[in-house]
Formats: C-alpha cells, sequence, structure tokens
C-alpha cells in the first residue's frame, strides 16, 4: 500500500526518481557527471563543514569572552550538555521539518502542533493514563494534525502556506479551549523524569534527539521514500510520471512532520513540567531557520538532515553564548536574524561563485 | 485482484478502526475536570454597602490572553459581579487586539450601561474610547493597564509593578544581609522584556537593590510561559556556577525555572517568585524548594473592580473612608508572602 500506484503500460518507464529530481537544479556539464566533490553530496558535506567551522568560532567567542568559566573542562564540558538540550526539542521538530521543506512544502503550525500534543497530554484526564497514555496521545495528536494539514494541501489542493498557517491559529485556539487558558501542570514522574535523566552522564533528552536525527538520515539517504520526498520537491511532475503517487507522499510528510511536533510535545513538557496554549512560541521559524542555514532549499528537491542539525545547534549555542555573557535577549535575536541572511549569502554567493569557478576552471584546461 | 483487494479492504478496516478507536479515547481525554480554583470574591457582609441598591449594569471586556493571570482576572470579575442581586453583568470579548477590542467596546456603549469594567489591550490604544465612554455618561474603571488621559477613566485600579520589584529586593537584600553574604551573586529572570510592566518591576528591583550596595548579575528574559521560564533558567544556572538570589518575575513561568532548577540539580541559593500563584503560594508553604517567597501582583483587584464599579453605579462611596464617592486612582499594594504568611494568602493565588 505505501508502495503508491505502480506505473502502468500507459506510463513512461519508470525512471529512478533522484535522477529526475536533480535535472532542475544541476545542468549538465561538458565533462559529464560531476565527480562527488562537485557535486550535490560534495556542496552539502562543504556547507556542514562550513556550519561546523561557524561553530568553532562560536566556541572561541565563547572561550575569549568568558575564559574564567571555560577554563573548566567540566563546566564546558556541561556547558555543551546543556546547549545540546536546549536544541533538543526544536532539533526534533526541525527533522520533520526537513523532510517536509524538502518535499516542496513549508509547515507553519509545528509550534502550534507542539502546544495542542502538550496541553492533550497533560490534561488531568489523560494524566490518569500514566505516561504510556501521555505518551500516545501526544503522538496521536501530533500525527492526526499533521494527516489533517497533509490532507487539506495534498487532495484539499490548498497552498501549504495558507494551509499550515491556519491550522497554527486554529491549534492554538484549540490548546487554548482544552486547557482553559491555564497551565497545566505535569504530575507524572515518568515523564517529568525526562528531562532530568542522564545516561552515562548524556542527558536522555540527547539520545533523544540523536535517535530521531538517526532515524530522519537513514529515512532521507537510505530509503525510497527520502529519494521519493527529493523527487517530489524537486519536480512534482516528473516524480508524478515516475509513478510516484505525489499526493500520498505529500500527506505522509506532514503526517511525518505532525509525528516529530508530538515527540517534541513530550520532550518539551517533561522540560517545563507543565503544557500550556502559549507554549512552543515561534518554533516554527527557529525549525525553518535552522532547516535554511542547514543549506535545504527552501524551493524544495534537495537538503541535509545533518546540515539542519548544525542550524538547531548553532541557534542553541548562540543563545546559550549571549546568556552566559549576560547580553539582552533583543541583541540575540538580532544576531540570529544577521545569521540567517548571512548564511544564504554565503551560500548563494560563495559557494555558488567557487562551484562555478572551479567548474569554469576544469572546462578551459581540459 | 481479488485477494489483493480483500486485504486491503481488511487492512483498511484495521486501521480505520483503530483511528476511530484512538479519535474516541482522546476525545475523552479533554476533559480537565478538577475542582475549579476558587475565584478571589467577596462575601456581602455587614456593612452598609452590601444592602442591595439600585440595579446596575456593568459591562466588562478584557483579553483572552493565554496566562493564567488573565484567566483569573476574568473569573473573578464575573465571580464578584454574581455575588450580588443588584448587579447585571454584561462581557464582551476582547478580541485579539486593541482594534478588536475597540470594536466590540462600542458595541457595548449602544447597550447602554451603567458603568464600564475595562482591561484594555493596551492603555494608550484605548485611552479614546475611555474618553467617548465617559463624555457618553458612561463612568470608565480602568484595570490595571492605565489610560495616559486622567479624563479617560472614573477609576483606575491597578497592581503595582514597580513595587514588586522593590518588594522583591528588599526581601532579598533582607536575607543576604542576614546570612552575611557580602558581594552576592543576584540573578533575575524577567518576563517578555518589551512590556512596560516588565521594565518597571526590572526598574524598582534595580533601584532597590542599589540602596543597599546589590546589582544584578545577570538578567534573562523569558516569556511569561513555563517553557521559556525553563530554557532561560537552564542558560542562566550555566552561566552562574555560583548564585546567590534568583528573582523570577512571574510564578507561571516560575514552574519551568523551578523545572530547571531541579533538572540542573542546584539548590545553593534561593528564589523569589512575583504575582502569587496557588503552585507558588504552595510550594512556600511546604518549603521543600529554593522558592522562599512571591511577590504579590494580585487578579483579586478584579474583584475589587466590580465591586466598587457597582458603588459608582449606585453613587455610593467606600463605606471606611469619609467621602462619599469612591476615589479616583488605587494601586495595589505588591505583598510579600513567605512561609509565615503563606497560609493567609492561599485564598488569594490563581
Amino acid at each position: 500500500m505505501s508502495q503508491g500506484t505502480q506505473p502502468t503500460a500507459t506510463q513512461p518507464p519508470p525512471v529512478d526518481p533522484a535522477e529526475t529530481a536533480t535535472v532542475g537544479h544541476r545542468t549538465p556539464t561538458a565533462t559529464g557527471r560531476l565527480s562527488w566533490w562537485h557535486g550535490d553530496g560534495g556542496e552539502g558535506a562543504k556547507r556542514n563543514l562550513a556550519l561546523i567551522g561557524v561553530l568553532l568560532a562560536l566556541f572561541v567567542i565563547g572561550a575569549a569572552t568568558r575564559s574564567d568559566l571555560y577554563s573548566n573542562p567540566d563546566w564546558v564540558w556541561a556547558n555543551m550538555l546543556s546547549i545540546l538540550k536546549l536544541a533538543s526539542v526544536v532539533g526534533v521538530v526541525t527533522v520533520g521539518m526537513t523532510f517536509v521543506i524538502i518535499g516542496g512544502g513549508i509547515d507553519l503550525s509545528v509550534g502550534a502542533i507542539v502546544a495542542l500534543a502538550g496541553v492533550w497530554c497533560t490534561t488531568v484526564a489523560t494524566q490518569n493514563f500514566g505516561a504510556g497514555g501521555m505518551i500516545f496521545t501526544a503522538i496521536v495528536v501530533g500525527v492526526a494534525v499533521g494527516l489533517v494539514n497533509g490532507t487539506l494541501i495534498a487532495y484539499g489542493r490548498l497552498v501549504p502556506f495558507i494551509a499550515t498557517l491556519a491550522m497554527l491559529v486554529a491549534a492554538r485556539g484549540l490548546a487554548a479551549e482544552i486547557s482553559d487558558k491555564q497551565t497545566q501542570i505535569s504530575h507524572n514522574g515518568t515523564i517529568n523524569g525526562i528531562a532530568s535523566t542522564n545516561l552515562l552522564g548524556i542527558p536522555l533528552l540527547v539520545y533523544i534527539l540523536a535517535a530521531v536525527v538517526a532515524a530522519g538520515w537513514v529515512l532521507l539517504n537510505r530509503t525510497t521514500f527520502g529519494r521519493r520526498t527529493v523527487a517530489v520537491g524537486g519536480n512534482p511532475e516528473a516524480a508524478r510520471l515516475a509513478g510516484i503517487n505525489v499526493k500520498l507522499h505529500t500527506l505522509l510528510l506532514y503526517a511525518l512532520s505532525g509525528l516529530c511536533c508530538g515527540i517534541a510535545a513530550i520532550m518539551l513538557t517533561a522540560q517545563a513540567t507543565s503544557a500550556q496554549a502559549a507554549m512552543a512560541n515561534l518554533y516554527e521559524l527557529d525549525a525553518i531557520a535552522a532547516v535554511i542555514i542547514g543549506g535545504t532549499l527552501l524551493s524544495g528537491g534537495r537538503g541535509t538532515i545533518v546540515g539542519s542539525l548544525l542550524g538547531v545547534i548553532i541557534f542553541a549555542t548562540i543563545t546559550n553564548l549571549f546568556a552566559i555573557n549576560g547580553l539582552s535577549t533583543e541583541a540575540q535575536n538580532m544576531v540570529k536574524g544577521g545569521i540567517i541572511v548571512a548564511a544564504v549569502l554565503i551560500q548563494q554567493v560563495q559557494f555558488g561563485s567557487i562551484t562555478q569557478f572551479f567548474r569554469r576552471n576544469r572546462l578551459t584546461t581540459s | 485482484m481479488t485477494q489483493h483487494s480483500r486485504d486491503m479492504s481488511r487492512r483498511r478496516l484495521l486501521f480505520g478502526g483503530a483511528a476511530v478507536g484512538a479519535g474516541v479515547l482522546l476525545a475523552g481525554c479533554t476533559s480537565n475536570e478538577q475542582t475549579p480554583t476558587d475565584a478571589q470574591t467577596k462575601a456581602a457582609d455587614g456593612n452598609a454597602n452590601a444592602e442591595p441598591g439600585k440595579q446596575v449594569t456593568i459591562g466588562f471586556s478584557a483579553p483572552a490572553a493565554d496566562h493564567g493571570w488573565i484567566a483569573a482576572i476574568t473569573n473573578n470579575a464575573k465571580a464578584q459581579a454574581a455575588a450580588y442581586s443588584d448587579v447585571e453583568f454584561k462581557t464582551v470579548e476582547a478580541g485579539a487586539d486593541a482594534a478588536a477590542q475597540r470594536a466590540a467596546l462600542s458595541t457595548l456603549i449602544s447597550q447602554k450601561p451603567d458603568v464600564i469594567v475595562l482591561l484594555p489591550h493596551d492603555g494608550k490604544e484605548l485611552n479614546s474610547f475611555g474618553l467617548e465612554a465617559m463624555q457618553a455618561g458612561i463612568p470608565v474603571v480602568n484595570l490595571d493597564r492605565a489610560f495616559p488621559d486622567a479624563k479617560a477613566y472614573r477609576l483606575q485600579i491597578k497592581g503595582d509593578n514597580y513595587g514588586m520589584g522593590v518588594s522583591a529586593a528588599t526581601f532579598i537584600a533582607e536575607q543576604l544581609k542576614a546570612k552575611g553574604v557580602s558581594n552576592p551573586v543576584i540573578a533575575e529572570i524577567a518576563g517578555i522584556d518589551s512590556l512596560e510592566l516588565t521594565q518597571e518591576r526590572t526598574q524598582g528591583f534595580n533601584d532597590t537593590l542599589a540602596q543597599h550596595g546589590f546589582k544584578v548579575t545577570n538578567r534573562r528574559a523569558a516569556e511569561f510561559t513555563a517553557d521559556t521560564g525553563q530554557r532561560e533558567a537552564a542558560q542562566l544556572l550555566q552561566a552562574l556556577p555560583k548564585i546567590d538570589a534568583i528573582w523570577n518575575h512571574d510564578d507561571d513561568q516560575g514552574i519551568g525555572v523551578l523545572a530547571a532548577i531541579s533538572q540542573a540539580n542546584r539548590s545553593e541559593f534561593f528564589m523569589v517568585g512575583g504575582a502569587g500563584s496557588k503552585k507558588a503560594m504552595e510550594d512556600i508553604q511546604a518549603d521543600n524548594t529554593v522558592l522562599k517567597a512571591t511577590v504579590t501582583y494580585s487578579p483579586s483587584m478584579a474583584s475589587s473592580a466590580i465591586s466598587l464599579a457597582r458603588l459608582i453605579g449606585q453613587g455610593r462611596g467606600m463605606s471606611d473612608l469619609v467621602e462619599l464617592q469612591v476615589p479616583k486612582e488605587i494601586v495595589l499594594a505588591s505583598e510579600t508572602i513567605t512561609k509565615e504568611n503563606a497560609g493567609d494568602y492561599l485564598k488569594l493565588g490563581f
């Protein structure tokens, strides 16, 4: 069933979807097939290296401005874990967002879904079912809202921007209705323990982030689902002709984003030991920003999970850097905005021109 | 093929059934039945003003924000109005912003209530509405967010944001001096930083600490929600390996702040809260967290506003005062709740 509609005799013979998708972005050159380094994989790797460079630079700035703290290795380790913990919730949301954006869509409702799932799983009635009931509720609510998004977009032909914007408003409204605008405290020790448990000195939240990122990476790079996602985002018409059920696939992408939001809702509820309708405010912007600076094309068809993860970690590191230096949140937000613009500019101008430069050189010398 | 489609339909049935089942289960899980927080009302007691008087229609409008404090404001106003047999209570939705609230309020004017009680989205933006209503002969009671123009309201009742900062700083300074701490590390977790009330609270806190020769070492602004409180507190704790005292502006976000503190296994300091939620008061009374005090900004002001609006509508004054009419401005004192008096204040927690 998940294989989608099989190509029939009237349709053109099946084409490797990934091959079709890349056609839109990479014009064939005289040298024929590009080597890995100069192709998509290489560009992704170079971009990720640049992001790691940014992280190192932030680390150096931190060490320079607060040398008193950074001189203590225990503190540095604890601080790195605290940055990863800070990144964990948005990180999980960002994995789902990466899939949606690579698939040519956008999900503005992620913050609202986290809030709705968080509120729904902390109602008195749900808490009576224990930790299992709370986790089940959060995940089912997340997936269900994602399915509604996906249905509206894939089968109702609504523009993703509009459909998920509507869901943002509606889901927060429903969350406010369910919670009666109150902060709902989680009394469940197991749920709250998710945020305070360490395994081998590393917080459980970080393991959850790692597991979701790993699963996302495998799904995107090593499965048909992932190749189809790239194909659908790169050129939906070509993907349809290649025999992919584009509508069903789009629906599944939004459900996947909803699933990530459900997981994130449990993590955030555990951290705050409570949930309320205004929680996870503007997470959609954090996630989209991380996806963009991670190098995923906003128009779809190309992107990396690792890049998105690095994007989230960079933002968390900036927040941490401003906190340890006691600087204001306003300045922090300005810097974040600047970094988004800078990242996109660097990707477009520098990497674009460097790749062009190498390519031109090879063409002339060969 | 028939085998295939039968499989499909069976699988669909299974999935459909599971989906419906989950839906039914979830719908049941929206229930939030628990003992409702008692509203902070004052029962009509023996004084002369308690006697039913002229029938008064009170129009009421407050924003529907996602915060326990605002929810308590509306609940209190409703409950206090219900306590009087001579009050008819008309509430209008305040909508999403100042413009929506103004539109809603203009329909209220046309219904000619005797008094309007109003917590505006923004005092400056709704100033003109206050003037309009007053000119139409309807007294306006401004709740908490002041109109700049004195002619725009008959009565203003509000909390004291600056005073909250003063009370918090006073408590912290006294405690630190009693402990003999010199050069203490004092941290602050504020609410939404762009709001005037946050700036006033911080101003009061800084001014008072300065009088004692102390200052804030590190300050982070959260957004009045538990998850942002947790986020900012976790970073603050990371920035300050040793802390002597923390002031957190808001008890709702304080749930997250306390969570971050326990997740980081820290307890070398004490914390003061803000606003005075029921949860905070219970924590202070139980004395098993770092939260040792909270400074009030009580939503009980909504109950008082309704009582005073009734008196204004009936042309009566406050029975303990000499004046024949209700005064024009009332600013609630920000009281400090500690373990000793938490029991008395618990009924005012929200």
